[in-house]
């Protein structure tokens, strides 16, 4: 169980050392550093170059640090963690084989812009270089999927680096900084100085739009007669959740989420169309292929949206708002683009636009959504991923944080679950990266204890990561996982049947009973393999406490994900049906 | 897609470890292909000047300019295409010379106004600056009596005027 870390005498001492100037080594500079951040928590796994780091996590009492049972998991949660408290998550490795571990969750929050600020260990400076045990290169590695990284070579500048580490996480476009520490610059004595406040030279954040832009794009948006409004993670990320809703009710305009924005507006609204692209509702996608105006904001046109780039949204003009202007015009020309931060620019922009008439654009949708919402059939023998999905929203009634793995699952779950704010869908977005869903479900629950946060895996990813299940029972998390299990690698599964002529190569997993599993572990484990099993098991997940409760769902291996535009191809080419 | 052109990048960086393999990286990870990269100080002691030659489609040179802005120690980049410009490269040539061709090359050289920095029995090393196709039209002249070995830093730029690059 867990140990409970805190020592009086030394944590008085560390206070002290806190007021005045005092000696201390770089470990436990770095323990003040994240004090003064206001970190509360961070995930990690310690080894031999991080030593020195834990030795000083062992004093600092205003830390939680969570032990998990492989590094990946550390990432992964504290990208959970920052997504639900919108705070910056913190994870912690040592040097080689632990600090490459963590380089599939640093991706994610690379591709997904969350904050996240990785801690690892590094062989001492003489040896750097020297391809001494456990040396890897880091900073290298992690170059291209960090926002940016540092090596510290001198312990006076372990809070110059943390420091500007957090800045650089969480202003402008979020993202992942790495800070890797050598061995013996956290055990030099020294004498810190913290600085007063952050400026970095070649740093600039551009927040408020430019005025004109804005004014013409309230302008477009006025007299559009198919305006749609494409919103994504961008609106998370800036808080800007209630800018964007009163930007909808005021105009009226249909407003469609890509996977990252989903939350960014209540989506049982009928003014919210749901999800856009690849396994978006078919509605959304007609919307975007008709629409005259786009007010793209918090996006970036990735392929899973967009399809063929051609294609998508003809005979749109675009107005295109991001705090990153490399973004703008990437893939897309914008005909108005605005660099600014989402909420300030939304604001402005409310205050200037006149509803534009847009009852025959209504009529138009609702007819396409009256013809082809989602919909699943729910025999009496199998069963449905989608009727879980769709349950586990009536049951939560959208107000659980819903967590997601990779595959078929996770895109069922965005068709289905409903989210009523912001922060209440978390997946692995652009990384797509299996493994993702139970550990960043943990981490949300370490961010949120009080809400209900909901893991839905699929058999293959939670395979990825489920030794963590360890971890989960230790911090007694009332953490219900959700497997929905088809004994396949669904999605891989579902391409090979379309375009691979059926020849399913390497998509069909032998499984262990994981309710079975989850019990060894000390978690409750309910096994379904019948409709009318699904309820109360989902039910008793939802209310378990004290430990997670694992549902391992037999789901219909032959059901397939859909509505789908196919890899490339454009809203003429969506599957429908079967 | 328009067809890749070479367009020029100036880059100013900060004077930090690893700051070149940054923007390295990020030209390769963004798949456009380098034709030549020089380094070197500025009149500001913290900061180099990277004068980057890349072939990109016209209308992707800016977009790919703004990536580098987003590296932390990348100070300025700036798309210089369309503004006017002093472009400069230097090379040294060592070339065949025997007594019989000598006074060929050296006027050659002379037309150039390249320096002869060497000479031996059996060789001639020339210094020749200028725009990169003034280098690359003594370079093909010098081609039939037998380039031995070369060496060019690059081209650097500074645009033309008062205002900064």
């Amino acid at each position: 169980m867990a140990r409970q870390i805190t020592a009086p005498a030394t944590a008085r001492a560390a206070a002290q050392a806190a007021r005045r100037p005092q000696r201390m080594n770089g470990a436990q500079v770095l323990m003040e550093a994240l004090r003064r951040e206001g970190v509360e928590i961070m995930f990690g796994h310690p080894g031999g170059a991080s030593l020195p780091i834990y030795d000083a996590i062992y004093d600092a009492d205003h830390l939680r640090h969570v032990l998990v049972r492989h590094e990946q998991v550390a990432a992964h949660a504290a990208v959970g963690y920052a997504r639900a408290s919108g705070r910056v998550g913190v994870c912690t490795a040592t040097s080689g084989p632990g600090a490459t571990n963590l380089i599939t969750g640093i991706t994610d929050a690379m591709m997904d812009s969350i904050p996240i600020v990785a801690i690892t260990g590094q062989v001492p400076r003489p040896v750097i270089g020297n391809d001494a045990f456990q040396e890897a290169d880091v900073t290298g590695i992690t170059m291209p999927i960090t926002k940016h990284n540092s090596l510290v070579m001198d312990p006076r500048d372990i809070p110059r680096a943390i420091h500007e580490a957090f800045y650089l996480a969480r202003t402008g476009r979020p993202g992942p900084v790495l800070v890797d520490i050598p061995r013996d610059v956290s055990q030099e004595m020294i004498e810190p100085r913290f600085p007063d406040e952050i400026s970095i030279k070649g740093y600039k954040v551009v927040l408020d739009g430019s005025p004109s832009q804005i004014a013409a794009a309230a302008e477009a948006l006025s007299g559009a007669e198919r305006p749609v409004i494409y919103a994504g993670g961008g609106i998370i990320n800036a808080e800007a959740g209630a800018e964007l809703t009163a930007l909808m009710e005021r105009t009226r305009i249909p407003t469609v989420l890509t996977v990252m924005g989903k939350g960014a507006v209540d989506e049982t609204n009928p003014l919210c169309l749901g999800m856009v692209g690849m396994h978006g509702s078919a509605y959304a996608n007609w919307a975007i292929n008709d629409a005259d105006v786009i007010l793209a904001v918090g996006v970036r046109f990735d392929d899973r949206v967009t399809g063929r780039l051609k294609d998508f949204a003809p005979r749109a003009r675009f107005i295109h708002i991001d705090i990153d202007p490399a973004e703008i015009g990437k893939n897309k020309p914008a005909h108005i683009p605005i660099v600014g931060d989402a909420k300030r620019v939304l604001a402005v922009l409310i205050g200037q636009i006149r509803p534009p008439q847009i009852d025959a654009w209504w009529k138009q949708i609702d007819a396409w959504r009256e013809r082809h919402p989602f919909r699943y059939r729910q025999g009496s023998d199998r069963v449905s991923h989608q009727y879980v999905c769709d349950l586990l929203n009536r049951l939560t009634g959208g107000r659980a944080i819903m967590v997601t793995d990779v595959g078929q699952h996770q895109m069922w779950a965005a068709q289905w679950y409903r989210p009523r704010e912001p922060r209440s869908f978390i997946t692995s977005g652009g990384l797509g990266a299996m493994g993702f869903g139970f550990p960043a479900a943990m981490g949300a629950k370490f961010a949120c204890p009080d809400r209900q946060v909901v893991a839905v895996v699929g058999d293959g990813g939670f395979m990825m990561t489920m030794q963590d299940l360890g971890t989960a029972v230790e911090h007694g998390q009332s953490l219900p996982i959700i497997i929905l299990n088809n004994g396949t690698l669904g999605m891989v599964r579902q391409w090979q049947t379309f375009f691979y002529r059926g020849r399913l190569s390497s998509s069909i997993l032998k499984n262990p009973d994981f309710a079975r599993l989850a019990e060894v572990f000390g978690a409750r484990g309910i096994r379904v393999e019948r409709p009318e099993q699904v309820e109360p098991a989902l039910r008793e997940a939802l209310t378990t406490e004290g430990r997670p409760c694992v549902v391992d769902v037999m789901c219909d291996p032959e059901e397939n994900c859909l509505p789908m535009i196919p890899s490339g191809q454009s809203v003429k080419e969506m599957i429908l049906d079967e | 897609m328009s067809e890749p052109h070479a367009a020029t990048i100036s880059v100013l960086v900060q004077n930090q470890a690893g700051v070149l393999v940054r923007v390295a990286g990020l030209i390769r990870r963004r798949g456009v292909n380098i034709h030549s990269l020089s380094v070197g100080p500025t009149e500001d002691e913290g900061v180099s000047r990277m004068t980057i030659v890349v072939d990109t489609p016209p209308d992707k040179t800016e977009s790919f300019a703004k990536q580098l802005r987003k590296l932390v120690e990348v100070l300025r980049a700036t798309a210089i295409d369309d503004i006017p410009t002093v472009d400069r490269e230097l090379a040294l040539v060592k070339v065949n010379a025997t007594p019989g061709t000598r006074m060929e090359i050296m006027e050659i050289a002379n037309v150039f106004r390249a320096n002869i920095v060497d000479l031996t029995d059996k060789t001639m090393t020339l210094e020749v600056t200028g725009r990169t196709d003034k280098v690359d039209a003594i370079i093909s002249l010098l081609t039939k009596y037998g380039i031995r070995e070369m060496a060019r830093t690059g081209q650097v730029t500074l645009a033309r005027g008062s205002q900064n690059t």
